[in-house]
């Protein structure tokens, strides 16, 4: 069991936010991460433009055979029917996919998804139409004139205006990093946030009667673990060891019991673990359970 | 008609046995083991209504959801003070936030949404920005002001405002017969549908633009405003050199009062979120930033239904209407329905809103 609190739990905390319901449950958010968010967006980007690509080739495939089929040197109807279809049609993609599902039941588009988040009310109250239209509205600012403006600056053809506009405009792309909830300049306008989408399967119970009376299945003995012996760990170490039971590798088994039993000054044996933790977990959660009752909490095995 | 793979595979897991409650020895555990049952069916509903498969929900579930939800809610409550199981605890906080988005997640969809837009939500918001669609006027009516008294000092001040693509053969010196012929049409129709949806994507862009620039304090949207309007003014300087005035303003107000309507409503909705943020009073600044935001992006929708109107006045009425009273006549009755629809009604609309 690793001493204090590991690195990337203390990364979570910081992106915990708690938001209370009308119900008054301080329900936690995690802010999702700039990284997850650009995988997400980098992936709707994709699906958009190869979407798009076919959309164009389709397009291009029935004009050349409509324009062949009236052999006409002008624009014909029909071309020009598809001429239209594909510019109002290429708006409303770049406007449509983004609105449409994060309308959605789910708060989120495909990329979004994938990656695991979801846009959500900022305030704890709903996700309106007008904000998914205010955040989708902000991203042409935020990434496609930057884009443009740092291209061009490149190239050294603006001078020193491009160049103060390249800034100007990268303000806009770097707004994420600049605040602590990652919000982009569209968040920040519709009252949004991006938090990741909870997942969470009710996973089976491990405190078994017999293994908490302490009987082994596998040596006929019965691990009973005095309250000193209990009182060396906390919170943390306990559900460190929930999550080592729910993975069930023999080799983080061995250690954890190998550990364990030079902590409390047990002679560790070997081939009986899993009933050794599991009497050790269903102990000592009883054992901090019940002091939580009478409001003691001993969040680990330091405090 | 579904394929019974699909079933199989998306369709409910097999119900599991019932918890044997006695056998637990923990009081945490008991509590769970005893309520998980509502934790699942609620799960089940949530999952459904999250594929948006509303259909296959039954009225009970329907009525249970809120019910469930508060359930679990105080359940998360409960156990966050006597369970230390973190795995329930991580399922249950899930759990309460996916049903929380569903509970209180949008009730309307997508195309109710719209009708209640169009039917009264659109122009209340339009009405409610409307001190920033006055600074924007003003604004506006001032750079048309500026772009023709500094053309009129000097005439180099017309190649440095009117962009190449208009000075084609509308530059200072032309006759009055080149002009005339740029404000008319050969009449035939071919290509002009084309060139609408061409207009009409350049268009939503530039007063997307002016919108999203509003962010930061309305400034660049103004300047916006004042650049677009001083082109204007230049032109309209450069047909009163040869009289043709009146014929230009008839020409550009076909698609103009609509266009020119539509970048007032997109700058006016830029410079309102910017205002609120300068001057937020007694809200936070983020709060102000949000509501004004909201709103704006409502006109903004407007704001590019007004475009696509423009766009196809602009190809199809503007080439093939010649006469200059005809196109007066166009351009002045759109003007009149943009006007009458944003701020006439008013309280029909209230009724239909509420």
């Amino acid at each position: 069991m690793s001493a204090g609190t590991a690195p990337w739990i203390a990364r979570q905390q910081k992106r915990r936010r708690d938001v209370v319901t009308p119900e008054g449950i301080a329900l936690p958010f995690t802010v999702a991460g700039r990284g997850a968010r650009f995988g997400a967006l980098l992936l709707d980007f994709i699906i958009l433009y190869v979407g798009m690509l076919i959309f164009l080739f389709l397009a291009m495939y029935i004009a050349s055979g409509a324009g062949e089929l009236l052999d006409d040197k002008k624009m014909s109807g029909p071309v020009e029917m598809i001429v239209v279809i594909f510019f109002v049609g290429m708006f409303l993609a770049r406007y449509g996919y983004f609105m449409f599902f994060e309308l959605g039941p789910r708060g989120a588009t495909p990329g979004k998804r994938v990656a695991g988040i979801r846009v959500a009310a900022r305030d704890g109250g709903r996700l309106t139409p007008s904000a998914v239209l205010a955040r989708n509205l902000l991203r042409d600012i935020e990434i496609f004139l930057p884009l443009v403006f740092i291209l061009t600056a490149q190239s050294g053809e603006g001078g020193a205006a491009a160049i103060a506009a390249t800034l100007w405009f990268a303000i806009f792309m770097l707004f994420p990093f600049f605040n602590r909830d990652a919000m982009r300049a569209g968040d920040l306008i519709a009252g949004t946030w991006v938090v990741e989408a909870p997942k969470a399967k009710l996973l089976e119970t491990i405190t078994t009667a017999e293994a908490a009376a302490g009987r082994s299945s596998v040596a006929d003995v019965a691990y009973r673990f005095s309250d000193a012996e209990l009182s060396v760990y906390g919170e943390y170490e306990l559900q460190t060891l929930e999550k080592v039971l729910r993975d069930d590798i023999p080799t983080a088994m061995v250690n954890v019991h190998e550990a364990i039993c030079r902590k409390i000054g047990w002679n560790p044996g070997a081939g009986d673990e899993r009933a050794f933790l599991e009497a050790f977990y269903a102990q000592l959660r009883a054992k901090l359970e019940g002091d939580m009752r009478f409001g003691k909490r001993k969040k680990d095995k330091f405090s | 008609m579904k394929a019974p793979i699909l079933r199989t595979l998306f369709g409910q897991q097999a119900v599991a046995a019932p918890p044997d409650i006695e056998a637990a020895v923990l009081r945490s555990d008991r509590f769970r083991l005893e309520r998980e049952g509502e934790w699942q069916r609620l799960e089940a509903i949530v999952t459904r209504m999250e594929r948006g498969r509303l259909r296959g929900l039954s009225d009970d579930d329907v009525l249970a959801l809120p019910a469930l939800y508060r359930t679990a809610a105080s359940s998360l409550a409960v156990a966050r003070e006597t369970s230390l199981d973190a795995a329930t605890l991580r399922y249950l906080e899930a759990l309460v936030q996916r049903a929380w988005y569903q509970v209180y997640g949008p009730r309307i969809g997508f195309f109710a949404w719209l009708r209640r837009f169009l039917g009264g939500g659109l122009s209340q918001a339009v009405r409610e920005i409307w001190l920033d669609i006055c600074i924007a006027l003003a604004v506006m009516v001032a750079g048309t002001v500026v772009g023709w008294l500094l053309v009129e000092r000097d005439v180099e001040w017309y190649y440095a405002l009117v962009p190449t693509d208009f000075a084609d053969t509308r530059v200072p010196g032309a006759s009055r017969q080149q002009l005339l012929e740029a404000l008319g049409h050969d009449g035939s129709t071919n290509g002009l549908s084309a060139f609408a949806a061409f207009l009409f994507s350049n268009n939503a862009g530039v007063s997307i633009m002016a919108f999203a620039l509003g962010f930061a304090f309305g400034i660049p949207s103004l300047m916006l405003l004042i650049h677009n309007m001083a082109v204007l003014g230049a032109m309209l300087w450069l047909f009163n050199t040869q009289g043709l005035v009146v014929d230009f303003a008839a020409w550009l107000s076909v698609h103009g009062t609509t266009e020119i309507f539509a970048i007032l409503l997109a700058g006016a909705a830029g410079m309102h979120i910017g205002r609120n943020m300068a001057f937020p009073g007694k809200r936070s600044i983020m709060t102000a930033a949000a509501e004004s935001g909201r709103r704006a992006a409502q006109v903004m929708a407007g704001v590019v239904m007004m475009l696509i109107v423009a766009a196809f006045l602009e190809s199809f009425a503007r080439q093939l209407v010649t006469a200059t009273p005809a196109r007066f006549a166009i351009g002045g009755s759109m003007l009149a329905f943009w006007l009458l629809y944003y701020f006439a009604f008013r309280r029909t609309m209230r009724e239909n809103l509420e």
